[in-house]
Formats: structure tokens, sequence, C-alpha cells
């Protein structure tokens, strides 16, 4: 197993390594530098802005120089955010970020799993096709669109909730967690409902109903353990997926997390915090992927066997 | 590989449903836990003197010798002063940190005396001498200051900012003693006063800049919470990234007495829709914008906290006059004569613009431009017949480029239908994302283009000086030597304001008959404003001053 996890980090430096290198070309060849304004910019400041921040360097001896700092764990300095570093940036917006991607999380957990399990139990019954019907509206819903709804309703008609906000006045923390968590939700929704399905027709479900036992006990007791297992191999890269796309909901919701950096980083050319950025959430994509395989392996015996069998 | 084992260990599993029993069980608590709206921002403002400020992004930075924004501009101007305030109506020159000040009869020496209990928010006493260090700052070209050219009035300030002479001594900025400074300009400028109140001439703490880098060093941390020190009614207490800034009532300001709010509490929402909703939940006391659709919805509803204000602004398009088809000036007229300005405002903008006809905005420091433009289809059509194209026949398919933005795309619609309809000729959209557009248009790549100018000061100058030949921001092609001598040289050389409005409008003229820009409206300022904030008057720059700000809730 480690081993495994070994070999799995070391496959990870190419991968960011080019990473780095396309993303470092790319905001370098777009067109429109960071310091352009609608104001003509007089070139002395310019020349001084270049200096300052050595983009009158050739880009090869640019790109060198990025490396090494990044070897370091320096993102450098922001271009637009005058005086602030990277790290610093995403160290600010990084655990509100998590927290949101979290709480999102459980939303997706506890109703995805409630609804697909609960469809899985009487398939083809009204049980099954409601919150499946749901589960692909969830899906096709964009969250630009559910969280404005969700504001309209529970915000400002009903007046229930905040409409804004993330640890500034109790309870702001629902809607976009709701809005964040509800297309993961619909997913999970559908993989549990596969899941269970499987798990359900298989001979030892069988020999437990032969046995009498009550059907509550089935499905808790024997079926969601298997039944389960595509979720938490799902559970990783959903934790990524939510940690990286968490920019609308952050945005809808005014919620300082990194994610609203991100895009502005880019229309704003600043170089140092899309770079900054892209490795950041490429590097939590690769671990969280390895930890959902990891999880899988450690239960899933078969897999864990066919990875014992081929280390001896 | 599958997940979807048969050969599983009841074990394992069993951990699994355990983790999502306990996942479900924290959600459940997290959603019990909050409840309940508790008190509104507003509510609890008014009472405590807190007054919540929607202030569009992030702020670069709080340096006002850096920073260029209007969010950046709001803060800076809590807690930093300049030599003079504006009345907050009038925008009228009135005493900040300089209690009064002699102009001399040329016009070209100002002389300012200084308060004699201006302090800086840490105590230190604030002298002539700030203001010398702190231009001298501001005049190095490393720091990278956008707004240098404020200065550049001064008797060579803008001959050091370039290198030709390197002894600031020369410069016409001189501390006579710790309460006097002396100010020389190269040339009478009526609006020197204005510039003063410019962030960019605002003083900055020396000792404190020392204490965190070299002066002219860019992005060290003297502005954040903890380090700076300013001389404004203000002081900052709190920064959070993306969040919230915090000011507070500044002890040591000269006129300390008379500030009412306790406290400012900018908050940077890029997302105006959502500052819309902010704001009808009570969080916050005023906007910095509003969605253009949701105009019409609160001026149906006469809505008091809805509030327009003209605002010195000019939305016009550029005409690459270098391009052949736009070569001729009977084209460029043709063009802005066959635009509907007043449909436009009416059934496109819809935020109370004012359709412009000329470049300046109207009432510019009591100027009006005249214009002989005019909506006249008919007319245009026979310019463009005279230019070689009867009916709009042989011109060439001509684009007009905009950057990305919703509000831009509809004027640009508006106006190839407008063109299409009255000049029968074609146009195409080219949409592109906002530093590509700005890269476009420096380089001269386009036909006709978008544009926007807020002005800096209220002053026609700042208007008419975009369109000389190296202006960096005509970007037309367009040069008229004549037109530069009457703004760079005649216009400064008039001694009463009557002459020198009269020399703008002559320039203007020539603008308006060469057309190398469609004027097409004046821009208004839309926000939104809770009943309870007493003494923000709208002006034409949208400028607040803070300190003359109350709250007060009806009852």
């Amino acid at each position: 197993m480690y081993r495994f996890a070994l070999g799995r980090l070391l496959q990870a430096i190419p991968v960011l390594l080019v990473v780095i290198t396309v993303t470092f070309f790319l905001v370098h060849s777009a067109p429109g530098g960071p310091f352009s304004a609608d104001k003509a910019v007089p070139p002395e400041v310019i020349k001084a802005l270049e200096e300052q921040y050595n983009l009158n360097q050739p880009v090869w001896q640019q790109y060198i120089g990025y490396l090494g700092d990044v070897l370091r764990g320096d993102f450098g300095p922001s271009f637009k955010y005058s005086g602030r570093t990277v790290n610093e940036l995403i160290g600010a917006g990084l655990p509100i970020t998590a927290e949101l991607a979290l709480y999102a999380m459980l939303v997706a957990l506890g109703v995805g799993i409630t609804a697909g399990v609960g469809a899985a139990m009487r398939p083809n019954t009204l049980q099954d096709y409601l919150p499946m019907t749901g589960a692909m509206i969830g899906i096709c819903m964009p969250s630009f669109l559910l969280g404005p709804l969700l504001v309209l309703i529970f915000g400002i008609h009903l007046d229930w909730l905040p409409v804004s906000g993330w640890g500034d006045i109790p309870g702001d923390k629902i809607l976009p967690s709701i809005t964040l968590g509800t297309g993961y939700a619909a997913y999970i929704a559908r993989l549990s409902r596969g899941g269970m399905l499987e798990v359900l027709s298989q001979d030892y479900i069988r020999t437990a109903r032969a046995k009498g036992l009550s059907e509550r006990l089935i499905i808790v007791k024997h079926a969601l353990r298997g039944g389960l297992i595509p979720v938490v191999a799902f559970l990783g890269p959903a934790f990524a997926g939510l940690l990286a796309g968490s920019f609308v909901v952050e945005t809808i919701f005014q919620i300082p997390g990194m994610g609203r950096f991100y895009v502005q980083a880019a229309f704003n050319r600043d170089y140092t915090l899309i770079l900054g950025m892209t490795i950041f959430l490429s590097t939590l994509i690769i671990v969280f992927n390895l930890l959902s395989d990891m999880l899988a392996i450690w239960l899933n015996p078969k897999l864990r066997h066919e990875l014992e069998g081929a280390k001896s | 590989m599958t997940y979807l084992s048969t050969n599983w260990s009841l074990y394992r599993g069993k951990l699994a449903t355990e983790l999502g029993l306990k996942l479900f069980l924290a959600l459940v608590f997290v959603g019990l836990t909050g409840c309940g709206s508790g008190e509104s921002n507003v509510s609890a403002g008014n009472k405590n003197g807190t007054l919540y400020w929607g202030n569009g992004t992030e702020p670069q930075t709080l340096d006002p010798q850096i920073a260029t924004g209007v969010p950046e501009s709001h803060i800076i101007s809590a807690v930093m002063e300049g030599l003079v305030l504006k009345n907050r109506k009038t925008l009228e020159p009135i005493p900040g940190v300089a209690e009064s000040w002699d102009i001399s009869a040329d016009g070209t020496v100002y002389t300012f005396k200084l308060r004699d209990n201006a302090r800086w928010s840490n105590g230190d006493t604030h002298t002539a001498h700030d203001y010398a260090w702190s231009w001298w700052r501001a005049l190095q070209p490393a720091l990278g200051n956008l707004y240098a050219y404020m200065l550049f009035p001064i008797k060579n300030a803008r001959q050091y900012y370039e290198g030709d002479i390197s002894d600031f001594s020369e410069v016409g900025v001189k501390a006579l003693d710790d309460r006097t400074l002396q100010v020389t300009l190269s040339f009478p400028t009526p609006y020197f006063l204005q510039l003063l109140d410019h962030y960019s001439t605002y003083p900055v703490h020396k000792e404190t800049i020392e204490k965190f880098g070299d002066a002219d060093q860019r992005g060290t941390r003297w502005t954040y919470e903890g380090n700076l020190v300013g001389n404004g009614p203000f002081q900052l207490v709190d920064w959070k990234i993306n969040r919230r800034i915090v000011v507070e009532g500044n002890p040591h300001y000269w006129d300390a007495n008379n500030v009412s709010l306790n406290k400012i509490v900018f908050i940077p929402i890029e997302n105006i829709v959502t500052e819309e909703r902010m704001f009808r939940a009570k969080q916050l006391h005023v906007t910095s914008s509003l969605p253009a659709d949701k105009i019409s919805v609160y001026r149906a509803a006469k809505d008091p906290e809805l509030r327009i204000a003209p605002y010195l602004g000019t939305y016009y398009y550029r005409l690459n006059v270098r391009k052949p088809q736009l070569k001729d000036p009977r084209v460029r007229r043709a063009l802005a004569m066959s635009v509907d300005r007043q449909r436009l405002v009416d059934n496109i903008t819809k935020g109370g613009q004012i359709p412009a006809y000329a470049m300046t905005p109207p009432g510019t420091m009591g100027y009006y431009p005249e214009s002989d433009l005019t909506f006249d289809p008919e007319g245009a059509k026979r310019l463009l017949a005279e230019a070689g194209y009867p009916n709009g026949e042989g011109f060439p398919s001509t684009e007009i480029l905009y950057n990305t933005n919703e509000g831009h795309r509809k004027v640009a619609v508006a106006l190839q239908d407008m063109w299409k309809k009255h000049l029968n000729i074609d146009i195409r959209l080219l949409n592109q994302e906002w530093k590509v557009y700005l890269d476009t248009e420096s380089a001269g790549q386009y036909e006709i283009s978008r544009a926007g100018w807020i002005g800096d000061y209220v002053d026609p100058n700042n208007f008419l000086d975009l369109f000389l030949c190296n202006g960096g921001n005509n970007r037309t092609g367009w040069c008229n030597e004549e037109y530069d001598r009457l703004i760079l040289d005649v216009a400064p050389s008039m001694s009463s304001l009557k002459e020198r409005l009269e020399v703008f409008q002559k320039a203007e003229n020539m603008l308006l008959d060469d057309m190398p820009i469609i004027p097409i409206y004046t821009y208004t300022s839309v926000q939104l404003v809770n009943s309870a904030v007493k003494n923000l008057d709208p002006n034409i720059m949208n400028s607040p001053a803070y300190k003359d700000i109350y709250l007060q809730a009806d009852k």
C-alpha cells in the first residue's frame, strides 16, 4: 500500500511539471499584459513595473526562475494586489473554501445517499422515479441558477436565511452549502442507487431475506456496506471538484474564499496568481484522487489482493 | 477497476456505513445551529454609527500613489486627506489640511497655510515637509504612479518625472516652514486646487513607508492594518481579504469632533446582483451600482432609495481615422448624425443617461458645450452620398469592437441597427475580453471601438486633452496641430474663465467637425442608498464626504 502511494506520488511530479509549464507559457502568451489599463500607461511606468516583476527578462529565464521559486514553496508576489503574496491570498481563502466544500459534501452525502438508497429499495416505483427525476434536475441545474433561486425564496420572500456572507450572520452558511452540494447530491443519489441495486440482487441478500431478516436490517446491516463503495470512490474527485468549483457559489453569496481569485486573476493577467492557484488546485486534485483510490483499495480486498499479488 | 465487488469485507463495509451515518448527523447539526437572521447590519449600524458600504472590488492597494480605482479611492479618502477638500454638493475646494491659501496675482504661486493641529493618526505632527516628500515620492517613475500627471502643472514636475532634470529642488514645491507650503506652477491652472483633493496628491507618512521598504518600492506592507498611518478622519483597523475593510474614527484628526460616524465597513462585492440582494436584505446602507435590468423596476416603484445622478463621464465610440472607409470626415459625421441617442438611453441603457452631442459633459466647471450635432438621418444620408456611398452602396463592411459586456453589446447592437436603417450600411460586431480589447485598440487594429472616459477632475481640459496628437488615450489616429495648440498653449494662457471656456469651445468644435469620435451619452451614477444615510449628497464625481455623513433611521 505504501509503495503504491509512493509510486503514485512520484507519478504526480511529471504531471505537475507539465501543468506548470503549459500554464506558464499560456498565460505569458495571452494577449494583454498585467499592467495594461483603460487609461494609457506611460512608458516609464511600464518599464519600471516590468523591471520590478522581472518581466523584462526572456520568458525562458522567467520560467526557470519561477520553477526555482515554486520548489521553495514560494508562489511569488501578486501583480494586481500590490504587497500581497500569492501564498497569502491562497492562505486567506483556502480555509473558507475548504469549509464550504466540506458542508457541501455533507449535504451531498446526506441527501444523495438517502435518496439513492430509498430509490433502490423500491425500484421502478414512485419512490424510485421521484428522487431520480429530482436527481436529474439537480445534475442539470447550474449553481448560478439554483443559488439566486434559493436566495429569492428563503432569503428575500420568506426571510428565513441570510442572503450572503460567511460566518458573519448566524445561518449564512446554509444556502451556499446547499447550492454547492446539490449537484453532487444528485450524482451521489444515482451512484448509490446503482450500487445498491447491484448489491441487492446478490445471493447473500437473498439468503438474508430467506432467513427472515427485516428489510430494514438487510439494508442497514448487509447491503449498505457494499452498495456505497462507488460513492466512496467518488468522494476524492468530488471533494477536489468542490474546492476548485466553488467560484460561482462564492460570488453569488459573497464568500471570501479562494475561488473568487481564480477567475479574477485570469481577467487581470495576474500571472503569479493564476499559476499559483493552478498549481495548488492541481496538487489538491492529485492528492484527493490518490486518497480516494487508497480508500477504495482498503475497502475492497479484491483490489488489495491484486495489488499485493503484483508486488510479490 | 471495478469497485463493485461481491467479495468485500464485512468489517470494512461497516466502517463505510458508520462514516456515512456520522456525516449525515454532522450535516443535521450544521443545519440546526444557524436559523434566524438576527439583527440586520443596517439597523444595528444605525444604532451604533456604523456605515455598511458596498464597495465593488477588493482594493488592489491603499497606497494613494499606486492606487487607481474607485473602490480604492473610497477607502483612501476615509483614511487620508489632502490640502483641500471639496464641498460635498458643488465640489468647490474647501479647506482641508490647509486652513487657508493665497494665490499670486498671475495665478502661478500658491501659498498654503497648514492647520497647526494637523496630526497623523499615530499622533505625529503633520507638516508642510510631508507634502514635499510625498510629491517627491509620487514623481518617482519606479513607483509606477499612474496619476503622476496630476502633479505636472507644478513647475518642472514633468521634467523631473521624465528624467530631464534630476534635482528635486528645482521642482516648484517648497516647505517655507513647518506650516507653510509654497507651490509654483508652470502656468496658471484654474483646476489646480481640485487636483489636491485627488488621492494621488495626498500626503503619505514618511517614517511608516521607510519602515517597510524603500520610498519608491511598490508592494511593501505599509498600507496594511496595524501599519498604515494616515491623516484622514478615519483610521484602518481591519482588512480581511475579499471580506471587509473596517475604518474607525481617528482621534488625532483635526476635525475629529465633527465626524459623526464611528465606523465604516467597506464590503467588496464584484457581483452587483448579489449587492442588490444584500441591500434588500438590509446588509448594506449603500450599493456601488445597480444592475441595468433592475433600474426600471426601482423606477416604476418610485423607490426613494434609488439614486440616479449625472456623472462626469462620456460614453463614446472611437473611429479609427486611419482606416480607408473612415478617412473622410463626412463619413464620420454621417455615422454620428444617424445615432438616435434619445431612443438609445430611453430603451436600451435605461439608467437616466443624458444624450451626448459633444465630448465634454455639460456643466463641467460652468462649461456647457454647444454642438451642431443632432439626430438627422436625412442629413447623414446626404453626407454619406457626397462621400461616395449613395444609399450606403459600396460601403465596406465595418466592425464595432467592444469589450465583452452585456451592456456594451446592447448599445453596439442598437447602433448596428440604426446605421443599417438610416444609412443602409452593414456593421459587424466583435467582442473581446477586456485585456485583449485594450491591446487591439491601442494597436489601432480596429475600425470602430467602444470607449468611455470618467473625469479625474472637473474641467473641460480633462476631456479635451485626450485627443492631442500624442495623447496616449487618443488611439484614433486623429491629429490636428491647431487643436493641440489650443489645448496646450492657448487655454492655459487665458486670464479669465470666460475666455478659457471659449477656447475650449473652439477646440470642441474642431473635434465635432472632424468627428474622430462619436459621443453617445453622459454617464449617470446609479446606486441604492438607505434612507437613514444623511449628508451623502449626489455630486457629479460621485465622491462621498465620509466625514459629513451621519445615520438617522426614519421613525
